[in-house]
């Protein structure tokens, strides 16, 4: 068994799935963390991240065996004034994107508790939204560093 | 008297729309899907303030075969117009038939009642009533004639901002999609190289340990561990011989011969006609065009489906659940009660894409594993390369102007292919897109032209301004190398694009005030007016880089003005917008915030269009441009600060507006661009080689 924390929580899955990618292993059965989605499998678009001890990454394509003994963190977990203000002001429209711009925004909000607009659009430019509901998420988050 | 909706006219029983639960909650049943853009949070207010109850008790059920009224299609900005009035009135005769029950058990006079949250009141009434004591029955009606309707100076919900749309928690942090939905095996298709291409050969041995589906050329495997699904694909694949069969397309481009072959159809009233085009003469003339486009939804398409008895059961977010229950019957060969379809919710959907084409690949799967709930997702590479696509267009303006600087005669005429694709039980072919690979094939539609008002290629194609002398035609290009289908906005976009571009040069040869020069024209219209002056009013004017157009999507639903602000790099040619404003009139506002999401989405979207976006093929019409960086979209950091202003009309009814923006937004990008350039950039999309080509000449 390959143990992790998800969410602050013990998970684990089999050793047999060291190779696949993260994403797979969370939306499998054994974990069941359906939050981040798939959206190309190939770090293009951005909808499958999460937090790896802090750090963003694409769990579309980073093999689960390298969160043996680390904290994985998802949209579901980060219940914070980031994921808060976005979804109180119906920052998006379909919602496909928002996990991962969530997971994005609270990475940047971590590091730089009050960017500036420029900042937030770049560090959100890993992420894809079709909907093109990018003013409304760049206004609430500006709102969130006070801007 | 208003004629009662359509909707209730083909569904009139009152149950079927509205239902009373015993714990306090009203269910509102609608036949429209969200496809993405918060419908349903805002048929639940129609809904809550139609029957005076709290906004929280109404949860809204939609898209359920056998559940739901059957309303078609989610598209064309119609759900609130629709199935908006359609709740409303049911909602209203609801509320009447309850007070009715009240007065009876109270003995009072029905007049003298009042709702609160559902709570009964009025002098005499000494006991707790509330309309969950009195709907120990179903309503048992059936609506045949129109119930007056609350007056809409009494509301408190519709129209008030901070609604909040419910689903957004779940899905931010939950499963919430088609894609989440468990499912015991996982299932993916192994694609052909393109819709011209037919198997030869396949190694059956690779597939092992997965299940695997052949059909013809239709080609899946499943297994229950969904990577497993995902690599044992990829291995077929690479198995796989294929032969492209027929003759390759003859290019892609509207050329000449195809421009030639064309059927032409002047509008007469709005309605393409079968008469010759008049001639007008012209002395300004200008060509604009727009490439194939992709939905390129976030999400590739994704279905559910079990097959148990002879019955089939499917999850999907098609836009159609009932038309697609009867194509899904006839290409399996069974009756269409045998299918049940419920819609669950995908990614933002911006016209047909591939979610009725996942949902027969997930039921061919289901069939050869009877009693197994399989889950079929496209891979992303699929979903760019197999979507039925937003066709090109190739729009000619011409106009003479008088002496006075006004339109004197005007031409437009409307090239292209069908935007009206969908699967269709009455159509002549099946149009889902694995159909054409089975072994008995069925073959899709031969594109026929749409000859209703404002439909596929000539949405939008009659100008919103009034000329003295004018002829739009619709010219209808039967061979499309490729496979299109509906995008948002359809015709109106290109269109949009075309007039509001050739207006800006038109008032530039003139000498006159762009602004001014539509004034002029527009005087008939005191509602385009309005957002024309309020666009101005919000955004100080067309100062420096900024442009303008506006226009009514298919003319008689929202009407929006756009201007934007452009910079252009000088060293890279790269056109960015850094800000943008909306004037809209969608009659009555239902929700103000939600209505400001769809007008902005849909400005962004088209900026997208119109700045990056065109889908590229090899010779055999297969799209190359199958991933986010050979088809690139906006990002962040190059979308537009907006600012919306909303002209409320709580007398009118309420107007469609997802698509509103799509046209005035492509046509203000334009025009801003010339502002800043002083070149005239007629062919989407507006990259920075397009630019200095145009600089060039
Ligand atoms: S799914 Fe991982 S970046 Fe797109
Ligand atoms: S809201 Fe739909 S993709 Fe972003």
């Amino acid at each position: 068994m390959i143990r992790f924390r998800l969410n602050g929580e013990a998970a684990q899955f089999d050793d047999s799935e060291r190779d696949m990618p993260l994403l797979y292993v969370l939306r499998s059965p054994a974990v069941g963390e359906m939050t981040p989605k798939l959206g190309c499998g190939i770090e293009q678009c951005g909808t499958c991240r999460v937090l790896v001890d802090g750090e963003p990454a694409y769990a579309c394509t980073l093999p689960a065996g390298a969160v043996e003994g680390r904290h994985v963190e998802t949209a579901a977990g980060l219940d914070t004034p980031v994921r808060r203000a976005l979804i109180e002001s119906n920052a998006t429209q379909c919602g496909y994107c928002l996990p991962g711009i969530i997971v994005a925004a609270e990475a940047l909000f971590r590091a730089n508790p009050r960017p500036s607009g420029a900042e937030i659009a770049t560090a959100l430019d890993s992420q894809l939204c079709r909907c093109g509901s990018h003013p409304r998420v760049l206004r609430a988050l500006l709102e969130v560093a006070g801007r | 008297m208003k004629p009662l909706p359509h909707a209730l006219v083909a569904t009139p029983s009152l149950d079927r729309w509205i239902r009373l639960t015993g714990d306090g909650a009203v269910i509102a049943f609608t036949g429209k899907v969200e496809i993405g853009q918060g419908i349903l949070a805002a048929l639940g207010t129609i809904v809550a303030e139609e029957l005076d109850v709290a906004r929280r008790r109404v949860q809204v059920v939609s898209g359920h075969t056998g559940h739901t009224p059957n309303e078609g299609v989610t598209a064309g900005s119609m759900s609130i117009e629709t199935s908006g009035a359609a709740l409303r009135q049911a909602s209203a005769w609801a509320r009447c038939l309850l007070l009715q029950r009240a007065a009876t058990r109270l003995g009072v006079a029905e007049d003298n009642l009042t709702v609160a949250d559902g709570e009964i009141t009025g002098p005499g009434v000494n006991e707790r009533l509330t309309y969950w004591n009195l709907a120990d029955r179903p309503f048992g009606f059936e609506i045949r004639d129109r119930m007056p309707e609350k007056a809409t100076s009494a509301y408190r919900l519709v129209g008030r901002d901070g609604q909040r749309r419910a689903d957004i928690l779940a899905k931010a942090t939950a499963a919430a999609f088609v894609h989440d939905c468990a499912a015991q095996l996982h299932a993916r298709m192994v694609r052909p190289p393109s819709l011209r291409h037919r198997l030869i050969e396949l190694d059956v041995d690779v597939a092992a340990p997965g299940r695997l589906v052949v059909d013809g050329s239709f080609v899946a495997v499943a297994h229950p561990v969904e990577f497993e699904a995902e690599r044992l694909a990829q291995r077929i694949a690479g198995s796989a011989r294929w032969l492209r069969i027929g003759s390759p397309p003859e290019g892609f481009d509207i050329d000449e011969s195809r421009r030639e072959t064309a059927e032409a159809f002047p509008l007469r009233n709005g309605v393409p006609s079968p008469v010759p085009r008049r001639q007008v003469a012209t002395t300004h003339r200008a060509v604009y065009r727009r490439p194939f486009l992709m939905h390129a939804s976030i999400a590739p398409s994704a279905a559910i489906a079990v097959w148990r008895d002879g019955a089939l059961a499917i999850e999907c977010s098609s836009q159609g659940i009932e038309p697609l229950r009867q194509v899904v019957a006839l290409v399996l060969g069974i009756d269409p009660d045998a299918i049940e379809i419920r819609h669950v919710p995908g990614a933002g959907c911006y016209g047909h894409n591939g979610a009725d084409d996942a949902a027969l690949d997930a039921a061919l799967v289901a069939r050869a594993v009877p009693g197994h709930r399989v889950s079929l997702k496209w891979s992303r590479e699929e979903e760019h390369g197999f979507e039925p696509l937003g066709p090109a267009m190739h729009v000619e303006m011409g106009a003479s102007l008088d002496a006075e600087g006004r339109v004197s005669s005007w031409t437009h005429d409307a090239y292209g292919f069908t935007h009206v694709a969908r699967p269709s039980p009455g159509a002549s072919g099946v149009d889902l897109l694995s159909a054409r690979f089975l072994a008995e094939p069925f073959e899709p539609t031969s594109p026929r032209p749409a000859l209703g008002p404002e439909v596929g290629i000539h949405r939008n194609a009659l100008p919103i301004y009034s000329f003295p002398d004018q002829e739009v035609t619709k010219h209808f290009v039967a061979d499309a190398p490729v496979r299109t289908s509906a995008l948002r906005g359809l015709g109106a976009q290109g269109n949009v694009f075309a007039i509001e571009s050739f207006m800006d040069e038109l008032a530039h040869s003139a000498g006159v005030d762009p602004v001014e020069f539509r004034r002029r024209h527009l005087r008939h219209d005191p509602r385009a007016l309005a957002v024309l002056e309020a666009v101005l009013k919000s955004s100080g004017g067309l100062t420096g880089h900024r442009g303008l157009a506006l226009a009514r999507y298919k003319n008689r639903q929202c009407c929006a003005a756009v201007v934007a602000e452009v910079s252009v790099d000088p060293e890279t040619a790269e056109i960015r917008v850094p800000r943008l404003w909306i004037a809209a009139d969608a009659g009555r506002v239902i929700d103000p915030d939600g209505l400001t999401n769809q007008l902005e989405g849909g400005a962004v979207q088209a900026l997208s269009w119109c700045l990056k976006e065109a889908v590229s093929f090899d010779a055999d019409g297969a799209v190359t441009s199958r991933d986010w960086s050979s088809y690139p979209i906006l990002r962040f950091s190059e979308a537009p600060e907006i600012e919306t202003v909303l002209l409320d009309r709580p007398e009118l009814d309420p107007l469609g507006a997802g698509e509103a923006t799509v046209g005035p937004t492509s046509g203000a990008l334009a025009n801003a661009v010339f502002a800043a350039t002083g070149l005239r950039i007629g062919d989407l999309p507006m990259t920075p080689d397009r630019l200095r080509e145009a600089a060039a000449r």
